[in-house]
């Protein structure tokens, strides 16, 4: 099935649960232990994701795990919807914090956040280096590229 | 079974893992908080003191470059490097150090032979690898296939991560030129028959390449026993420095073949009318060698030498073994690559899980294995899978550290409950 319009709109992370609902629950996670439940626990909430968006054009390039970003530009509110898959865990858990902190915002406003900053107060760096297979930079450029498109366009 | 636990019990006595543990610096340090458990042994293995002592005291008392002459410490290098050349040769049992040529690694070995036989190939030949190939042992090919017309054809392997011998049976035809094979698998751990390959291969006249990569950290190859025309190794898995790596070449071959690269050291005379190649082995040796990388390798050979081979292989044994035997306390846990003879290495996988998921989570215990293609992709496209897990063991690791892996294996699967 090919996403729909309402597929995009109904993705609720980002409003629920919110960044600060994200960044409040993290804090009080002491061990790598809960932090990693939790992240798994974020990816379960992942919106289901269209099989046939899983292309080359939608791929994310690399990461160790297969990755799919696609898009949808809301024309009233000029905001940007993002849909994000994986087929591992963390990863997919990656992407939801991805998705909770950079959807539903305009190009704009996407490009004008503060990812690295945002990564640091969650204190993500400790454990999750940037420069390993799990993709995060990369999931975050795929993201910033098609802003800086819609901007273009 | 019983057998194999009688001779383990036999090999902790006679194989102090904790004292040979003490020769290498770097796997008493702490990582996340947890003691070190280093089981990535088959990306790359660990360095004893005696190697980074050897290239130390290199370049505290006799660096300078080699075969210059004129003064001593030319000559106090050049002996080391070349007696790293010598140490080589005897490990490989090489007739002669005409036939040992550095290279930066099992890679550039390849692709030097590789290179250097395209002028023996035509449209229509054929280049026999395996399914289980490193890319390494593939692409280098390829390309000269590319150049040359001649096609790369891959011996099957089978479900237990075997080389099927009906495959390669059949693939050997008066078309092939070369057999270019892995000793062992870097993925399956699967120890192949080269012996019995490389002799039909002999038999009509098909040059032989074995890529000893994944083989010489767990046992000695004698390249005159196995008879075959080209053997390559890297010195990193091998526990010596990173950066060189070692080209068996049978001498009647090296002759025929032209440089690979052109520069100093390779050349005896150069004009601007012509110029004429050095002997061998140095012909293939264009310019400034890795010279502290040689005497580092010749090092850890020598370091190797010292321990004893057979009680060596027979603990590594054990803690496969081992690995075997705790597979079944991981639900969904399955190996890949059940061969009968293998060296320790363990390919997994565990169902719902990606090999990433369980790789960056062994991390934050401390314990660090590979988990992707390793750069084998034809071989998961074989199996069906985007990547595996693998645990690498040397012989520095312990029984104690094959069960740490599996209890952390456990707690990872408890937390994607």
């Amino acid at each position: 099935m090919p996403a729909t319009e309402q597929d995009f709109l109904d993705n609720p992370l980002g409003t629920n649960p919110t960044l600060e609902d994200v960044l409040d629950g993290f804090e009080f996670l002491d061990d790598w232990e809960e932090r990693y439940a939790f992240i798994i626990d974020l990816g379960k909430q992942l919106p289901a994701f269209p099989d046939d968006a899983r292309t080359e054009e939608n791929y994310v390039h690399g990461c160790q795990s297969q990755v799919w970003v696609i898009s949808h530009i809301d024309e009233t509110s000029g905001k940007l919807y993002l849909l994000i898959d994986s087929d591992a865990m963390i990863v997919r858990g990656l992407a939801a914090m991805i998705t909770i902190a950079l959807n539903g915002k305009t190009p704009r406003d996407l490009l004008a956040t503060d990812i690295d900053e945002l990564f640091e107060r969650l204190d993500l760096f400790r454990h999750i280096s940037p420069t390993r297979g799990n993709g995060l930079r990369s999931m975050v450029g795929k993201v910033r590229d098609i802003a800086a498109t819609e901007i273009a366009a | 079974m019983s057998d194999m636990s009688v001779a383990s019990t036999a090999t902790r006595k006679a194989f102090d893992a904790q004292a040979i543990r003490r020769d290498f610096p770097i796997l008493s340090q702490q990582v996340n908080g947890k003691p070190l458990v280093y089981l990535d042994n088959g990306a790359s293995a660990q360095k004893p003191a005696a190697v980074l002592d050897a290239m130390d005291r290199y370049y505290r008392e006799m660096h300078s470059n080699v075969h210059r002459g004129a003064h001593t410490l030319g000559d106090r290098a050049t002996a080391a490097f070349e007696g790293a050349r010598e140490t080589v040769r005897s490990f490989l049992n090489a007739s002669s150090t005409q036939e040992v040529i550095w290279t930066k690694g099992t890679t550039e070995a390849i692709n030097l032979v590789a290179n250097g036989l395209a002028q023996k190939l035509k449209a229509g030949d054929e280049i026999l690898v395996s399914h289980m190939e490193h890319h390494a042992n593939i692409v280098p090919w390829q390309m000269v296939a590319e150049r040359t017309g001649a096609k790369v054809v891959p011996i099957l392997v089978t479900p237990e991560g075997e080389l099927d011998m009906e495959s390669f049976n059949s693939l050997l035809s008066n078309r092939t030129r070369v057999l270019a094979i892995t000793h062992v698998s870097n993925v399956l751990g699967t120890i192949n028959p080269v012996a019995d390959m490389v002799s039909q291969a002999k038999a009509r006249g098909i040059i032989t390449l074995l890529d000893g990569a994944q083989a010489v950290p767990h046992f000695q190859p004698d390249v005159q026993a196995l008879d075959c025309d080209f053997y390559v190794f890297s010195s990193h898995k091998l526990f010596g420095p990173t950066g060189i790596g070692v080209l068996y070449g049978r001498a009647a071959l090296l002759e025929e073949m032209p440089p690979y690269q052109g520069g100093g050291e390779m050349i005896e005379r150069v004009t601007f009318e012509g110029t004429t190649w050095n002997t061998l082995p140095y012909k293939f040796e264009a310019g400034t060698p890795a010279i502290a990388e040689a005497v580092g390798l010749g090092a850890a050979i020598d370091y190797l030498n010292g321990l004893d081979r057979a009680a060596m292989e027979s603990a590594e044994n054990a803690l496969l073994n081992r690995a075997n035997q705790l597979v079944e306390t991981v639900p969904g846990m399955s190996i890949i690559g059940t061969a009968k003879h293998k060296v320790p290495v363990m390919s997994f996988k565990i169902e719902g899980l990606h090999p990433s998921d369980i790789g960056t989570l062994l991390d934050q215990q401390g314990i660090a294995i590979r988990t992707g293609h390793h750069c084998a992709m034809p071989l998961m496209d074989f199996y069906g899978v985007p990547g595996t897990a693998r645990a690498s063991f040397a012989f520095y690791n312990t029984l104690d550290e094959v069960e740490q892996l599996f209890t952390a294996l456990q707690k990872v699967q408890r937390l994607f409950a």
